[in-house]
């Protein structure tokens, strides 16, 4: 299949959507690449290294378009200025597309691409689960953004980022608050602390606080009692009296800060506004905030979207393409994804697509198929949590398929015969044994639940607590030797011996294996 | 002590059970379990030895204290690397105490049964011996093979399967003479053949199984002890007994289920015994040369790698090598190299074993990665080390149809661009299958004992 990669047409855009090391793996996948002219330049990525690496150029915009099975985008399709066509009315029937779309935000573009017949998989829509990291585009936007922020930051900042004592004298470090404890956040976090700042953070979810801790930074918090956890690894919007404390906080901050960058979104909603005015106002001259969320209407009241502020001696990055202004790295990760995506979808390793929408990953990121509208997918099984099961080699997958049905019959089967076991003993066994019996069955289903949540790595330690447990047969050997009778004292001594051995040896030796596993 | 307050004790002590084996779901609240399963499992021993059940003292301190001194003597002595051995032998312990306990309820006619509710007591009893028989001989016998007293190779007998079968009708026929007999003496001898028979049946059985799948047999034969708790609650109509046994024996059922999955094998195959016997048609010989690399170029290949995956297998375990692998871990991530482990589910002889090697080794676990988590991460790795691991990371598991292994989920350690293998010599891992990953080209090979080896590694490194 033929892929095309268009010159991205958005004032300013620097990215692109694939770059030369990724067309050679694109190759090996089998697919044939086809890059516009011109279309790497902002990535400081030329023609010509796109040709070595096997692509080939394409000048005339409307023919490669028209020519692609798959165009891959960065940015949603927009009015294209040269061609005064909407990008959209350059695709066809059967094609795919491949880019961010943000389907909520932009409904009539959903609209008008499935008009067109065509397939639409959105970056933005990637679901949030763990075999789906390798495509997620947002993440690895995010990164970069936090990256580039801290360094915009520090291109305003009248000082160093770390303390020094010179012999000109003292400079005391430079103190960082960084809003939100996403993916960007954490990258601005790692960013400032590798440029020796002192870092503060803050999130409302509470589950934050140990991947901040883990960057080295502080993680503030609030003394309120409210999870601030949504779905999809998002926050949620927060109650007046927690926002009150907040603010409380941010306005200590303030006063104590030189740099704020707020990174705080709810997904499909304005970003909240944590920066007021008389905040900014407590700043020291000199300070700067970056409002990583100015495209969303920004965190600080007094951010202008997409430029540089200076209110009350306090400069104000508003900047909405920080992504874009580190073109090559984001174009490398950006195509890097995109790549994930097409050998998800490409398994044979042909060169063909096949949009499995029976496949959580695909289905999810999949907003348009064949020109019906399939947003949104259902609702994600988990939250942030390991997906476990789908990832089993793919070799085994069409062996087993066979034999499904007849193991389903056998279950059915086996639930009729234990059904019928179940009630014959019923009928016979008298009220003593079926209420032991209940206890048994009860507790045979604790034990699957409660050892299902067991982590592989104390595989080891819970076999030997199990162990140690399964001793408490010592129970039934106390309760017989205290009788008459020699031969019974006698085998219950020696089974009371042998299994206080396993009790004090089982319980022992977990402890040694626990205190071993550390972080 | 009022028998109310016995089930009160009884049913804290089940409730901290549950609590244990629920705190070992995570490395930070496995202790606090551990903590929980000791405390519970006092209170049930002390509130059943101040029940009116018990009168006598003697034997009893005499015996526990005895015992609890040799429990504790062997807990704190044994190495790590010999942690199947003791699961091994504790297990069997469980078993021989349900024996034990069967025979002496048995004798003990101070309660009298009538009608169905004998033939009930008389059915526990048989089927609480039988269990735990089958659990001390076979356990025994695990014991010897993770020692290497006995031969790891499976025991095939010519009509293995028709002498199961047969022991287990003779199981069904003895039983049948057992039940309900109103001769004690006839009932008796019953009974001991059934035992002789059931220590044969569990001494093949596990002699029929290859080293390699000794994490299912542990993880089995520990689901069994629980079994045969449950079987002598019932026996003695105690229900902490029974929940206990039911907790311990569905664990241990589930653990031999998740790793027979990750062998892609079927339990019942497994348990029946032998290892590529089944499949008719040959295996592909893999032809090709190894390419044997020094520990300097292995030290100088670390020295250029960005990121590193280590995959341990049972030969570090044997080598003792797990602490050198920490001091070298340590000495790279200092370097500001990622490195990861990939641990393999049947990596070992029991289940988790590598995990506790590494952990024993202080390796922080959160570089300690499952299979799953790490196995598209090989492709953009610079360099794997494999030490003394074989058949989990086998390329024919997935591309050669014929081979004994094809199906079983491996690490891909070959998808990385360098791939390190420590290996005594060519000899085949437990499988006896031939492994194409030593012929790949970019596959050298480190020969030598894992430990020698890789502290040559280290020395150049530093």
């Amino acid at each position: 299949m033929k892929i095309a990669v268009p010159k991205e047409v958005h004032p300013k855009e620097c990215r692109v959507a694939t770059t030369p090391d990724v067309v050679i793996k694109l190759r090996d996948l089998g697919f044939e690449v086809i890059v516009e002219t011109n279309a790497g330049a902002g990535a400081s990525f030329s023609d010509a290294s796109y040709t070595t690496a096997g692509a080939t150029i394409e000048s005339d915009t409307e023919a490669l378009w028209r020519n692609a099975d798959i165009v891959l985008k960065v940015r949603s399709p927009e009015h294209h200025p040269a061609l005064n066509k909407h990008e959209a009315d350059l695709l066809g029937d059967g094609q795919t597309l491949m880019s961010f779309i943000w389907p909520a935000q932009n409904p009539e573009l959903m609209d008008r691409l499935a008009q067109k017949n065509v397939t639409v998989l959105a970056l933005d829509s990637v679901p949030r689960i763990s075999r789906a990291q390798k495509l997620d585009a947002l993440s690895s936007m995010a990164n970069i953004g936090g990256y580039r922020a801290v360094i915009e930051a520090a291109n305003n900042f009248g000082r160093f980022f770390t303390g020094q004592i010179t012999a000109a004298g003292k400079v005391p470090p430079a103190k960082v608050l960084v809003i939100g404890g996403g993916v960007a956040g954490l990258a601005a976090i790692g960013t400032a602390m590798s440029l020796g700042a002192i870092v503060r953070a803050f999130d409302t979810r509470p589950e934050v606080k140990e991947q901040v801790e883990s960057m080295g930074a502080q993680f503030l918090e609030l003394d309120f009692e409210e999870e601030g956890s949504g779905t999809g690894g998002y926050a949620k919007e927060m109650s007046p009296a927690f926002i009150e404390a907040e603010m409380a906080l941010f306005r200590e901050q303030a006063a104590e800060v030189d740099i704020i960058v707020t990174t705080a979104l709810i997904p499909g909603k304005p970003a909240p506004k944590l920066i007021l005015a008389d905040m900014v106002e407590l700043m020291r001259d000199g300070s700067v905030i970056v409002d990583m969320a100015a495209e969303q209407g920004g965190n600080c009241e007094l951010t202008k979207p997409g430029e540089i502020a200076k209110v009350h001696g306090v400069t104000i990055i508003g900047y909405d393409d920080f992504p874009s202004r580190l073109a090559a790295q984001s174009s490398q990760l950006y195509g890097t994804n995109l790549r994930h995506l097409l050998s998800e979808l490409c398994p044979d390793k042909n060169g063909e697509i096949v949009v499995d929408m029976e496949d959580e990953v695909v289905r999810g990121t999949t907003v348009i198929k064949d020109g019906e509208i399939t947003w949104p997918p259902p609702a994600p099984k988990l939250s942030a949590a390991p997906a476990k099961p789908a990832s089993s080699a793919p070799v085994q997958a069409p062996e087993q398929s066979p034999k499904e049905p007849r193991r389903g019959w056998g279950s059915i089967g086996f639930l009729i015969a234990g059904g019928l076991a179940l009630w014959g003993l019923g009928g016979v066994a008298p009220a003593a044994f079926m209420s032991h019996f209940t206890v048994f069955v009860l507790a045979c289903f604790v034990g699957y639940q409660v050892i299902w949540n067991v982590t592989p790595a104390l595989h080891t330690p819970l076999m030997s607590v199990t162990n140690a447990i399964s001793g408490i047969i010592v129970l039934g050997a106390l309760l017989q030797v205290s009788t008459s009778s020699f031969l019974i004292t006698l085998l219950a001594g020696i089974a009371i011996l042998i299994a206080s051995i396993n009790i004090a040896g089982g319980f022992l030796v977990s402890q040694r294996m626990l205190r071993m596993f550390r972080k | 002590m009022a028998s109310g307050t016995l089930t009160a004790a009884y049913i804290a002590a089940t409730i901290l059970f549950i609590l244990s084996l629920g705190g070992l779901s995570h490395p930070e609240t496995a202790r606090r379990g551990n903590l929980y399963g000791i405390i519970g499992m006092t209170i049930a021993i002390l509130a059943t030895i101040f029940s009116a059940q018990v009168s006598s003292y003697i034997v009893l301190v005499i015996m526990m204290t005895v015992g609890g001194a040799a429990g504790m003597v062997v807990a704190s002595r044994v190495q790590m690397t010999e942690m199947p051995e003791l699961v091994a032998i504790l297990h069997s312990f469980v078993g021989l105490a349900a024996v034990l306990i069967g025979y002496a309820t048995f004798l003990d006619h101070s309660h009298h049964f009538v009608g169905v509710e004998k033939t009930i007591h008389e059915v526990e009893i048989y089927l609480g011996i039988l269990i735990g028989a089958v659990t001390f001989t076979g356990s025994v016998v695990a014991f010897g093979k993770l020692r290497g007293k006995i031969d790891g190779k499976p025991m095939l007998l010519p009509a293995r399967h028709l002498i199961n079968l047969g022991i287990a009708l003779a199981c069904i026929w003895l039983g049948a003479v057992f039940v309900g007999n109103p001769s004690t003496t006839s009932a008796m001898w019953a009974l001991i053949f059934m035992t002789l028979i059931a220590f044969a049946f569990g001494v093949h059985m596990v002699m029929a199984i290859g080293g390699a799948d000794m994490p299912v047999v542990v993880s089995m034969l520990n689901s069994y002890s629980g079994w045969a708790a449950a079987a002598t609650g019932f026996m003695l109509s105690n229900d902490l007994l029974i929940v206990t046994g039911a907790l311990v024996g569905s664990s241990g059922a589930i653990l031999s289920y998740i790793m027979c999955r990750a062998m892609n094998r079927n339990f019942v195959s497994v348990i029946a015994g032998g290892f590529g016997t089944a499949g008719g048609t040959e295996a592909v010989a893999f032809e090709g040369e190894a390419v044997p690399i020094s520990a300097d170029e292995t030290a100088d290949l670390l020295r250029e790698a960005e990121s590193i995956i280590i995959v341990p297998g049972y030969g570090m375990a044997v080598a003792h090598a797990q602490n050198i692998v920490s001091e070298l871990t340590t000495t790279l991530r200092n370097e500001g190299k990622n490195v990861r482990f990939a641990i393999h589910p049947v990596a070992g002889r029991m289940p988790g074993h590598m995990n506790v090697l590494l952990a024993e080794a202080r390796l922080p676990y959160d570089i300690v990665m499952e299979m799953d988590e790490i196995n598209d991460d090989f492709p953009s790795t610079d360099v794997t080390i494999v030490i003394g691991a074989n058949d989990i990371v086998n390329p024919s598991a997935q591309e050669e149809p014929n081979s004994p292994i094809a199906g079983m989920p491996v690490l891909e350690v070959w998808k990385a661009k360098n791939t390190i293998v420590l290996k005594r010599s060519m000899a085949t891992g437990y499988a006896g299958v031939d492994n194409p990953l030593f012929f790949r080209p970019n596959t050298q090979m480190l020969f030598g004992d894992a430990k020698e080896s890789l502290d040559a590694v280290f020395k150049s490194l530093s």
